[in-house]
């Protein structure tokens, strides 16, 4: 599904609906107003018409491997002609290449609306969940290849193992000592403040595009990794939590393959399709540790 | 699942021309640290040579600043220098929590002030040249 035309007409403000202009006019001063977008819309179209020449396929390279096949034991990329629809994305054509070319073609997904984290790959040297990459701001013929840094165990498909093992490594679950008592308050609530500060953290549907991104976790594999450190970030920073469960992270945490590790080169934030600030959030982690070796008290 | 392939480091050197802004500073960062500890052991070098005596350390400094190739590397010590300092002021306010938003372009700012700075340097660094000394 293409968000671009639904975002259109969501922006309409309500007092310009009441002013009753005529829709071309209105429409042109909105375009005025918002020259950002609608420069986006223009290069969009521009990519459309591009396609509409090129017979309304696009041409994805995908990257294959088998190792239960002879003759595919060794990664070589596949060609596919997809033809386009309009909000087509990287996993819509994926999924059109498997059912109507290539039936053994192989690769995670599920929901297809940024939730379920199964699809994220590395379309055009770039990690990025398939399901919410547009075709049309892709330059063709489109990369498609297995997220960098883990090993490959089908076609798109990677070990994922180790992320999950540095995801758990960080007791990704809320854990108080005290929870109040039954009879008085069956919910353990967190102040509104709280919660904003935490809320970016809440998002991550552990994709790995952040881990796969970072050059440093490539060549630490005991790198805790930005998405097990944001989700480390998200109990730390939970008021609801005791100091000595705090405490008990930070000692995870501050280490030389903690947060120690990240040096700041952003690339996960750049990658992230949930837009947490994970350097930030890393940064901040930094913080507390040094807080906490500063306690001298 | 029978066995498993490693792709090794796609994400190598040659994705260049992909790197974002980040990046480029964490490289630059690196490589201008290495240069200035570079520096650092022949500057001790060159020092050392007084060791031998006033007039031997003179002669030195005399024949190296009379060489263009090595008033074109203080340039590009200045360089490396500044950039250094300046990234090194960036990453100080990353690690403090500021401007964590505007990290790209504080970066590209550095790379222009520490052009600036060095193109304006050109002439002092390239001054007397030719046995004036």
């Amino acid at each position: 599904m293409s968000t671009q035309p639904q975002d259109a007409e969501t922006e309409q403000p309500a007092e310009e609906a009441e002013e009753a202009e005529p829709e071309s006019e209105h429409q042109q001063r909105r375009m005025a107003e918002k020259a950002r977008r609608a420069e986006e819309r223009a290069r969009t179209r521009e990519k459309r018409d591009r396609v509409a020449e090129d017979e309304e396929t696009y041409h994805l390279r995908v990257f294959r491997y088998d190792p239960d096949v002879d003759g595919k034991g060794d990664p070589y990329f596949d060609d596919f002609h997809v033809p386009y629809e309009q909000g087509m994305t990287v996993l819509d054509a994926l999924i059109y290449a498997r059912d109507h070319y290539d039936p053994s073609l192989t690769f995670r997904h599920s929901c297809q609306q940024a939730v379920c984290g199964s699809d994220a790959m590395f379309v055009n040297g770039r990690q990025t969940l398939c399901c919410k990459t547009q075709l049309n701001e892709l330059d063709e013929p489109v990369r498609i290849e297995p997220l960098p840094h883990q090993e490959v165990v089908k076609d798109l498909v990677v070990d994922m193992e180790h992320f999950y093992d540095q995801m758990e490594a960080v007791e990704p679950y809320f854990q108080a000592i005290d929870t109040p008592e039954v009879e008085d308050l069956e919910e353990q609530r967190q102040s509104r403040e709280n919660r904003e500060k935490i809320k970016m953290s809440t998002r991550c549907i552990w994709c790995a595009a952040c881990m796969s991104s970072c050059n440093i976790a490539a060549g630490d594999n005991q790198y805790l990794g930005p998405a097990a450190i944001n989700k480390a970030y998200r109990f730390a920073m939970d008021e609801r939590e005791e100091d000595e469960v705090k405490e008990h992270r930070m000692n995870v945490l501050a280490d030389e393959h903690g947060v120690w590790r990240c040096q700041t080169q952003f690339s996960c934030t750049e990658v992230c399709p949930k837009d947490i600030p994970l350097t930030e959030h890393i940064q901040e982690l930094k913080r507390e540790a040094v807080k906490e070796s500063l306690k001298f008290w | 699942m029978s066995q498993s392939y490693d792709r090794g480091a796609v994400e190598d050197f040659g994705r260049w021309t992909e790197f974002s802004a980040g990046m480029w500073a964490w490289i630059l960062h690196k490589f201008t640290g290495w240069v200035l500890v570079g520096y650092l052991f022949t500057h001790i070098a060159v020092l050392s040579s007084a060791m031998q005596g006033g007039a031997v350390y003179t002669e030195t400094i005399q024949t190296l600043e009379g060489l263009f190739v090595v008033r074109v590397m203080e340039v590009g010590l200045l360089a490396a220098a500044v950039f250094h300092i300046l990234n090194g002021i960036r990453l100080l306010m990353v690690d403090l929590g500021i401007g964590l938003e505007a990290q790209d372009r504080s970066f590209y700012a550095s790379l222009v002030i520490t052009g600036a700075i060095v193109v304006a340097s050109v002439p002092t660094f390239l001054s007397g040249l030719g046995g004036g000394a």
